[in-house]
């Protein structure tokens, strides 16, 4: 009991302090750094709950795919971040505000809530199994939808983002397949009398 | 010391509003703008995930995989818009971002 709350108070911590590293930096690349920093302790918090599956997926989307698209993106760009910086103080003041709003909100929320006394429909299995098991238990059943959903919401990001960014060179020879396929011995080979002594 | 459901409950407070404050703050910079709004889906799944072992119940993490899902999709989709931008007008600038204005 005890190791599970240094863990937590541990990942905690160096959840809140990389997530305000990440909206402070000055530099971006720092900030990415920062969030893949956060994730990696947020993959740790879902460990600590017994979300194992999730903590990996945490850590294998975001760590492996999203920072690197962040990363690779922030360094692409030749963009001046520096003059992005101004008028920060004034605008901090503004953002801390209406963050303590939300945040008074957000308590006053949590603090008159209670427990319903009935449970909800529990849809995990009765049998002991791991997490991952138990996961995909449900998600090929009871949520195929969603899961099919999902993978659809995957195509269309995928689709998008290669139709947004793909560009064709002008003056640059590229493999045509069709036309490839589509030659016969008549239009790839000429044959063609020579006359001695002559070239073609 | 018991670490319960209002521990995790509190840190997904605290990013949630750690996210809303960097969306201003950095309001001339799109990069850390999605950054937030990662920051804010993250603590959202940390709230499902919560809930989900606390009452023993599976359906949380079925959201929060999903979740999962549509941040991807959208820090994806969200970059190439900018990258496309980025070609065309030479800049990120959020205040240059008004070929839409009537």
């Amino acid at each position: 009991m005890y190791a599970e709350a240094f863990f937590f108070w541990i990942f905690a911590i160096a959840l809140v302090g990389s997530a305000l590293a990440v909206i402070l930096a000055r530099n971006p690349v720092h900030s990415v750094l920062f969030l893949i920093l956060a994730f990696v302790c947020a993959a740790g918090l879902f460990l600590l709950m017994g979300a194992e599956f999730l903590g990996m997926m945490l850590i294998v989307v975001y760590v492996g795919a999203v920072a690197v698209l962040f990363l690779f993106v922030v360094m692409l760009l030749d963009v001046d971040f520096t003059q992005m910086k101004q008028g920060f103080v004034q605008y901090a003041l503004i953002g801390g505000s209406i963050a303590a709003v939300v945040g008074v909100e957000i308590w006053y929320v949590m603090s008159g809530w209670t427990r319903s006394p009935t449970p909800a429909a529990a849809a995990s299995p009765a049998a002991p199994v791991t997490n991952t098991a138990a996961l995909g238990r449900v998600i090929y059943t009871q949520y195929a939808y969603f899961f099919e959903a999902a993978g659809l919401i995957l195509l269309t990001a995928m689709i998008g983002a290669i139709v947004l960014t793909l560009r064709h060179k002008v003056g640059v020879k590229r493999q045509d397949i069709n036309a490839q396929v589509a030659r016969t011995p008549a239009t790839g080979v000429e044959l063609r009398k020579v006359a001695s002594r002559a070239g073609i | 010391m018991i670490i319960g459901l209002a521990h995790y409950l509190s840190l997904a407070a605290i990013l949630f509003t750690i996210g809303i404050a960097g969306i201003i703050i950095n309001h001339k910079n799109i990069i850390i703008i999605l950054m937030s709004i990662e920051l804010i889906l993250l603590s959202v799944n940390i709230n499902l995930v919560a809930f989900s072992t606390q009452s023993g119940d599976l359906t949380g993490q079925v959201f929060a995989l999903l979740i999962l899902t549509v941040a991807a999709a959208e820090a994806a989709i969200g970059l190439a818009i900018l990258v496309a931008y980025y070609r065309n007008r030479g800049s990120i600038a959020v205040e240059d971002l008004n070929a839409l204005k009537g």
